[in-house]
């Protein structure tokens, strides 16, 4: 997994509360058995219309926001399917970092298994990135998840809380597999008191 | 020292490690995967030459993508995409040595189905699939729940899962549901009341006289839209009717070891001074058939009501309402009864089960969908299927004029060509009105199997007491 470290970055608004992973990328793009490619289809029918041109107004079409590296985003982000194919097509735009004041639980597990760092923060310092986003292309932020910050365009720092766990494989970028994998020995402990236990299992 | 509630003694009894910070690992008993969610976790075994640790833990079926019309065994009749996904699938089922049901077996459906239906659901269990509908098998006692395509993989290779506990929210329902009350309104109007973010960070126990006096059927179905709130699984202590329902399934333990699991099981429940961090209650006679008007879960109201004004929210619910009337076609303030349809879904994973589809055929026996309406049954697996048609109820849906299809999710996600065209309202007995989700512009009314067969004879929203009430 790539390692997370520092981010400066350009922070597209999205203030719309219950995102869900249907709008995040609609079933349509399901049918890949890859993880990448799924970038072109974020957001897609709030992107695109039905004859598939853009739609001008949404604001990742916004010529400000098409590099964007950042989301500011409304409550209770990425509810609804477990489909992990909405961060895959997040990350696969660009986009490394989602900041709101909630995010579902699946979703937000999901973001830190691809290398996105999801933010949660109080609805009122999300109200100050949101603005500062709505700035454009000039309002740069800078993510740093050692020091744990977002500092806007006009120098306001806010903290953020991240556990420490997943901070510690956000930055080295390490494969949960692997970690747990070292602990072979711990679960085949546990399975053979199972076999003993709860044999019908 | 205080007692546990049932979440925390499933936990403690799949404890493998628990690292100083809290998180831990968790062994997962069963795993269930399906064609959609699994391709990118075998292709990262593979990649890795990893194994699957517990294959006999392991069970697949394809479901969400399947075509629900006759001759789809020959998978040229799928759309391309579908039949790479389905394809993968059985390869990597026998590649790997897992349990699997194909197409071609009756016993094929959709994965929160076969599950239970076959036995490998059982209480006191971790179950894990990647699908968030997952939480139905906490209907069962077992802690179940969604996980993405990641974990899919971290289970295929370790059989564990890393894990964080979460709170106890206990959910009351007390007293008796009144007639035509269905598990689904329960469930939609514990959304209603917290908000589909309200469960988020919680695992929900549901329980109370009218939980109790819900067939497993009906407890499956509450359990099932437990995600819908936000929660991480919902769970229901298991009782008599549970241990009878999982007796003699396949999978269930048979002679001593049943006798062995039977006494654990009865273990499984909530001790009376366990710590809850949160605590709803509910009257069960205060529920109504229920209706979504908007494009979220919580967007639930009694069938008597009436389309709200965004200006009765607050905050970004305002922006979010005005866009659902939008995106629905509703002008605040229309009763809800008027709202044409022009499609009835009958099927999945909440409302997919013979209880259901024999509900909805008592509603519609030696009657008709309303002109212009379009109806679809679908059961929730091949053996739910047999068994209608041993009822004879494929034959009262077929008079009524509904479609009669074959096992899987169909409507309920649009994967497959079973879709709304743009504009088209349907009443539906799935579990998410999401935009798009049925089909690009399709718009979604989610209720409870009895009401929808009513929509489609009136060809409107309707009340099922007032429908009963007047036709009898
Ligand atoms: S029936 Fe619908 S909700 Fe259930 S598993 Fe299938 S797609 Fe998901």
């Amino acid at each position: 997994m790539d390692k997370f470290e520092k981010l400066t970055g350009i922070a597209a608004p999205l203030p719309l509360v219950n995102v869900d992973t249907d709008m995040i990328i609609p079933k349509q793009f399901l049918k890949t058995i890859k993880r990448t490619g799924l970038g072109v289809n974020l957001f897609d029918e709030m992107r695109y219309d039905e004859q598939g041109n853009e739609i001008a107004d949404f604001v990742l079409n916004q010529p400000a926001y098409r590099q964007a590296e950042i989301l500011i985003a409304g409550e209770n982000f990425g509810c609804g399917s477990s489909r992990e194919h909405a961060p895959w097509a997040i990350r696969d735009f660009g986009i490394r970092c989602i900041v709101a004041p909630g995010f579902a639980d699946i979703f937000f597990n999901n973001c830190f298994k691809n290398g996105i760092l999801p933010v949660v923060l109080p609805q009122e310092q999300v109200d100050i990135l949101m603005k500062d986003a709505e700035k454009g292309a000039n309002a740069r932020m800078i993510v740093d998840l050692e020091t744990q910050t977002i500092t806007t365009s006009d120098g306001v720092e806010i903290g953020f809380d991240v556990d420490p766990f997943r901070k510690h494989c956000l930055l080295e970028g390490l494969d949960d597999i692997g970690l747990t994998l070292e602990k072979a020995p711990a679960i085949a402990g546990f399975e053979a008191r199972m076999a003993q236990e709860r044999p019908w299992i | 020292m205080t007692g546990k509630t049932l979440y925390d003694k499933i936990w403690d009894a799949h404890l493998v490690d628990q690292a100083e910070d809290g998180t831990c690992l968790l062994y997962i008993d069963r795993h269930l995967v399906h064609e959609v969610t699994s391709p990118q976790a075998f292709e990262g075994l593979r990649m890795s030459g990893r194994k699957v640790h517990a294959p006999d833990k392991t069970i697949a079926v394809p479901d969400h993508n399947v075509p629900t019309t006759e001759g789809r065994e020959n998978t040229a009749n799928m759309t391309e995409e579908s039949r790479i996904q389905v394809e993968a699938l059985d390869r990597n089922a026998r590649e790997f040595g897992i349990h699997y049901y194909p197409v071609t077996d009756i016993r094929q459906g959709i994965v929160h189905i076969v599950g239970p239906e076959q036995g490998w659901t059982l209480p006191g269990m971790t179950v894990v699939c990647g699908d968030s509908h997952t939480a139905t098998h906490g209907a069962f006692g077992a802690l179940a729940h969604g996980i993405g395509t990641s974990e899919v993989e971290h289970v295929l290779a370790t059989q564990t899962l890393i894990q964080k506990k979460s709170k106890n929210m206990k959910v009351e329902i007390t007293g008796q549901l009144p007639p035509y009350v269905t598990a689904k309104d329960i469930t939609l109007a514990v959304i209603g009341l917290t908000g589909t973010a309200g469960g988020t960070g919680y695992v929900i126990e549901y329980c109370g006289q009218a939980i109790r006096d819900l067939s497993m059927e009906g407890r499956m179905t509450v359990c099932n839209m437990a995600i819908e709130g936000g929660a991480r699984a919902g769970l229901i202590a298991p009782d008599e009717k549970t241990f009878a329902y999982v007796m003699g399934r396949p999978h269930a333990p048979k002679g001593a070891q049943w006798e062995a699991a039977l006494s654990w099981w009865k273990t499984l429940k909530s001790d009376d001074d366990a710590h809850w961090d949160k605590v709803v209650t509910i009257r069960a006679e205060d529920i109504a058939p229920v209706v979504t008007w908007g494009t979220s879960p919580e967007d639930v109201l009694p069938i008597t009501g009436q389309v709200p004004d965004p200006s009765e929210f607050q905050g970004g619910k305002v922006e979010a309402a005005r866009r659902s009337l939008d995106y629905m076609g509703l002008t605040p303030g229309m009763k809800l009864t008027d709202i044409k349809v022009d499609a009835v879904f009958i099927g999945s994973c909440t409302n997919g089960r013979i209880e259901d589809l024999r509900a909805a055929a008592d509603i519609l026996r030696g009657r008709k969908l309303a002109p212009g309406v379009r109806g679809m049954v679908v059961p929730g697996s091949g053996l739910v299927r047999a068994q209608a048609e041993e009822e004879g109820l494929d034959t009262v849906f077929k008079q009524a004029g509904f479609e009669w299809r074959l096992a899987g999710c169909s409507m309920c996600l649009g994967m497959n060509p079973d879709q709304l065209a743009p504009g088209e309202r349907c009443a539906a007995t799935s579990n998410r009105n999401f935009e798009g989700r049925m089909g690009r512009g399709g718009r979604t009314h989610l209720m409870s199997p009895v009401m929808a067969a009513a929509a489609a004879v009136t060809g409107h929203l309707t009340d099922v007491r007032e429908f009963v009430a007047e036709t009898v």
